[in-house]
């Protein structure tokens, strides 16, 4: 064997086992989705016979013990210490680093790949940069994740012992794969500059894989975890662990937040790094430096809407779910004070979606053939308000006769036929196709193109948008107004298929279209006005807090269970807080964030510059 | 540093809006606490007294409401199924065993699927499996006295004859947490002062000024207002008074056959 062929195999190898891996929770989520789904069948039947037996026999049948029952005496208090808040803050921040360490290899191995394919190293850089930033995140991560194991253990020890006797194998996987990821990444890291060239490169864009799917697998036992507490499987009514940790950790709702958290952390990432290179290119003095971080603040807000485009999808999908598992949390989920929650939420992602639109007209001042397109701007900007607007109109409230007093009626006064559904669905569809469309502009606003179809091209992107927007207004309007109840959601689906067809057909066409295009002028990187880096700022500070509010939200609807109808939470903190008092939680949440992550990018900052003090150190003698 | 500083405040600025959105934007809301046990004393009920005990459960406890509703069109409506339970056991798809009214009441609460009612089962069952919870198990957890009192409830807000009989105490003791037993209050003045309603209002000869003189009270406010007040405090706030004052566990604390008392007491202070 050669040296060359030996490399060669070598990263081929490596690349397909972390090809491997990475699938491999994706694939074992399939597979063990069948077997899932026929031992619900079976359990039904079981559980009826099985309760008699498990009285017979009792405890002696099964090693473990049913689900603690608890009194308030059963969780330690610290005075003056809300153990509730304490655990609160110290999962919800361990999640905020988790989602952000994990998801910057997620684009760092995309941005490098990309270097790797057009061979432009400052895409090399850029993804260097942006992994250095993580680096330090990662051992805070790490640090929040014991203090969040440490905290459950004081303050709910009988919830922790209990979902440790039945996840005690995962949780031992779980250390096992930190230490895998924590190699992978600091080989990454610290190999960067070492593997470099034809073949190394390869070995380190592999090692990137393997990087991506072992987080990707650490994050998704510790979803299981999670999951189990709102769907409990592989245990009986009373509590008790039937052995297989698989069915626990595969319970009903595991693959919806997977999905959703995933897509989720790779749009948070993108935005809290877009931070980064906005504080970089507002303190930049020199041009080349405003040029380099104004770039690399482009391409993590690209990041972050490709992801974000999707999740409203993810997010319908995972209440779904939550629905079919159980009538009663999905009410839960969609009425009471948690529908007020949701229109909170459509005010955030409004702010995300308006502030990363805002974000890329302008960055149409980077071009010089902007002008040709800017006045489409203010109509864009119009139709984004207008969904955003339909889209925060509450949907029916609906919880106890005592909630609906006090709201005078299930139908809050703004209420009317824009609250339903189909309207909703119809605002979101708009909202994402005018996103794309503003893409679209952008990436067309410096380039002139040459194809001799050119016309004909614009006017079938022109028809396809106008014809889906079409359909997904007579879908919206048709379901949500002529059918009932039953057949209402039955337009969600066919008008996310338009929004996805409109992008992928308009994308394709303009990709064609363009190709070989002529650039008006080169682009000018850094000639963007300070107040589109705020746009970026929001982008982050909205996204955190996004994800704290919808924390809670996820833990609320559990409402006075620990383990959803297996084990109860008899603290006196089993009550479902205000949203109010939850929103200045996530507040104060954020702000502590915020100011560790500002620490994170101090340190990344310090560790770049050297000071020289001369006549410190003696002269060496050469 | 300048920059430094602007960013952060424009980000602590933005933190604060959403919060004083979440604040003072929407209704503040105060969520139902977790249902307690509620003691039963069911030596000292009347039939009417366990008839509003089955209607607390369903509104309450039983979270039968939360899906059982004219507004979400999640769960056939609860008033109409006396009229229809000869039909639903007569329908072919009919799989329990249940004989008359109170048979599938019963049997709708522990094994719902039943009978599922047409566009009512989980979805791509085709109506074979409902969606409802057994609800004397899980989070639900009522037990077979609650249940009686449900049913007796449906049965007479339905128009029906109450077949259903009150367990006694012996049917319930297994059940019943191991607490020592007060016996219930039998005149609406020793219920006042045991539960110290004085010391906030003015009633019953005390003269509390934390709370709304109650001295005209019944004259005001019909007797479903009144219940409300004292089990959920929150849900309706007297003008120019603040939530959280009194105190929320009235409900837990007072027999049925006290409350019952109290509030007729109350209606008559005209
Ligand atoms: C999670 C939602 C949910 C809750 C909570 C719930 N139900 Fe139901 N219930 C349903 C649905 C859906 C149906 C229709 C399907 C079926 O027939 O089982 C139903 C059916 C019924 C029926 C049969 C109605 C008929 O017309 O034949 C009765 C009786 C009933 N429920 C009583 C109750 C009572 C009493 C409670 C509270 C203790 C309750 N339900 C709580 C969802 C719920
Ligand atoms: C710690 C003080 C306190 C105690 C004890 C108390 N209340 Fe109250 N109560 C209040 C306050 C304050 C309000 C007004 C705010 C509200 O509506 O919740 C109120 C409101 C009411 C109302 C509604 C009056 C209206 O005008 O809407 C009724 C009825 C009532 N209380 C009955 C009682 C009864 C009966 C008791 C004893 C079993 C009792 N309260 C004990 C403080 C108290
Ligand atoms: C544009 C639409 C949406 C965006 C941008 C969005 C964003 C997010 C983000 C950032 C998180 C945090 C993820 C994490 O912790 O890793 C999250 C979690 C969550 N979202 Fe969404 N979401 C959207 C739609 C929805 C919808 C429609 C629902 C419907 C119920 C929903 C329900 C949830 C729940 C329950 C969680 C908590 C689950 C968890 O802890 O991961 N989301 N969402």
């Amino acid at each position: 064997m050669t040296r060359r062929s030996r490399y060669v195999t070598w990263a081929g190898l490596l690349l397909l086992f972390g090809a491997i891996l990475w699938l491999l929770p994706i694939d074992l989520g399939q597979l063990d989705w069948q077997s899932a789904l026929a031992a619900d069948e079976t359990t039904t039947d079981a559980a009826t016979e099985s309760d008699g037996a498990a009285e017979a026999n009792g405890a002696a049948e099964s090693p473990y013990a049913p689900a603690p029952k608890t009194t308030a005496a059963d969780y330690p208090q610290i005075a003056g210490v809300n153990s509730r808040v304490v655990v609160w803050l110290v999962a919800q921040l361990h999640l905020w680093f988790a989602a952000f360490v994990l998801a910057v290899p997620i684009f760092v191995f995309i941005i490098e790949a990309i270097g790797m394919a057009t061979r432009e190293k400052r895409y090399d850089d850029m993804a260097y940069e942006f992994i250095k930033v993580s680096i330090t995140a990662y051992s805070l991560t790490a640090i929040l994740g014991g203090l969040l194991a440490f905290s459950l253990l004081v303050f709910y020890p009988d919830l922790f012992l209990y979902l440790s006797t039945i996840f005690k194998e995962t949780m031992f996987y779980y250390a096992l794969i930190f230490f895998a990821e924590s190699a992978c990444l600091y080989i990454y890291y610290y190999g960067w500059h070492w593997l470099q060239g034809p073949f190394k490169k390869w070995l380190h864009l592999s090692l990137g894989l393997l990087l991506n799917g072992v987080g990707t697998l650490l994050m998704f036992l510790a979803n299981g975890w999670l999951t189990f507490m709102m769907s409990p499987a592989g245990v009986d009514p009373a509590g008790v662990f039937q052995g297989d940790t698989m069915v626990a950790l595969h319970n009903y709702l595991w693959n919806p937040i997977n999905l959703h958290r995933f897509v989720a952390n790779i749009a948070y990432g993108g935005s809290v790094v877009g931070a980064y290179a906005a504080f970089k290119f507002l303190s930049a003095r020199r041009a080349e430096e405003r040029a380099h971080y104004d770039w690399m603040g482009y391409n993590a807000n690209f990041i972050a809407i490709c992801a974000l485009l999707p999740l409203p999808f993810a997010g319908y999908y995972l209440s779904a779910e939550i629905y079919a598992y159980s009538q009663q949390m999905g009410i839960t989920l969609m009425g009471g004070i948690f529908a007020w929650l949701f229109i909170i939420q459509a005010v955030l992602i409004g702010t995300l979606f308006l502030s990363a639109n805002y974000y890329l007209w302008c960055g149409m001042g980077r071009s010089d053939g902007a002008v040709r397109y800017n006045h489409y701007i203010k109509y864009i900007a119009i139709v984004l308000v207008g969904a955003f607007l339909v889209w925060f109109t509450p949907h029916t409230l609906v919880l106890s006769n005592e909630e609906l007093k006090a709201l005078g009626g299930p139908y809050h006064k703004y209420l009317g036929p824009l609250g339903i559904m189909p309207a909703k669905n119809t605002a979101v569809n708009v909202m994402i196709l005018f996103t794309a469309l503003s893409f679209l502009i952008y990436r067309r606003a410096n380039r002139v193109a040459t194809a001799n179809w050119v016309r004909m091209g614009n006017a079938i992107q022109v028809a396809l948008f106008t014809t889906g927007i079409a359909n997904i207004f007579f879908l919206g309007i048709y379901h949500g107004y002529f059918t009932n109840t039953v057949y209402k959601v039955a337009a969600s689906i066919p008008q996310v298929l338009t929004t996805l067809v409109v992008i992928v057909i308009s994308t394709l066409i303009d990709y064609f279209m363009y190709r070989g295009a002529k650039d008006v002028a080169p682009l000018h990187w850094g000639r963007v006005p300070g107040r589109s880096q705020y746009a970026l700022f929001l982008l982050a500070v909205a996204f955190t807090w996004l994800m704290g509010l919808m924390g809670y939200i996820r833990s609320g609807i559990r409402q006075h269970w620990h383990v959803v109808d297996i084990m109860r939470d008899n603290s006196p903190d089993a009550f479902t807080p205000t949203l109010g008092y939850a929103a200045n939680v996530v507040s104060v949440g954020t702000v502590i964030f915020m100011t560790m992550v500002i620490f994170v990018f101090w340190l990344a900052q310090v560790s770049g510059s050297k000071a020289e003090p001369s006549g410190y150190w003696k002269e060496q003698q050469a | 540093m300048k920059n430094f500083l602007i960013v952060v405040a424009f980000s602590l600025l933005t933190i604060s809006l959403f919060a004083v959105y979440a604040n003072y934007g929407i209704p503040e809301i105060v969520p139902a606490p977790p249902p307690k046990e509620e003691k039963l004393d069911l030596g000292a009920m009347t039939m009417e007294s366990f008839v509003a005990l089955g209607e607390r459960i369903v509104n309450g406890k039983g979270t039968c409401t939360l899906c059982h509703n004219a507004v979400g069109g999640r769960a056939p409506l609860l008033e109409q199924v006396v009229e229809l339970t000869k039909q639903r056991l007569a329908d072919e798809k009919y799989e329990g065993e249940a004989e008359d009214l109170e048979g599938y009441l019963m049997e709708s609460m522990v094994e719902p699927s039943a009978y599922v009612v047409v566009g009512f089962g989980k979805k791509g069952t085709n109506d074979t499996v409902s969606p409802m919870p057994d609800v004397s198990t899980g989070s639900i957890g009522l037990s077979e006295a609650e249940m009686a009192a449900v049913i007796a409830y449906l049965q007479e807000s339905g128009g029906a004859e109450i077949t259903v009989e009150i367990p006694t105490d012996a049917d319930e003791a297994d059940e019943e947490d191991e607490e020592e037993q007060r016996t219930a209050l039998t005149s609406p003045e020793e219920i006042v002062s045991e539960f110290t309603c004085g010391a906030c209002h003015i009633v019953a000869g005390e003269e509390g000024d934390v709370g709304p003189d109650l001295t005209l009270i019944g004259g005001k406010f019909d007797r479903a207002y009144l219940r409300r007040s004292i089990l959920d405090p929150n849900a309706d706030i007297a003008k120019g008074y603040e939530a959280d004052q009194m105190p929320p566990d009235y409900g837990s604390q007072l027999y049925a056959s006290e409350l019952e008392l109290l509030l007729d007491y109350l209606a008559s202070l005209k």
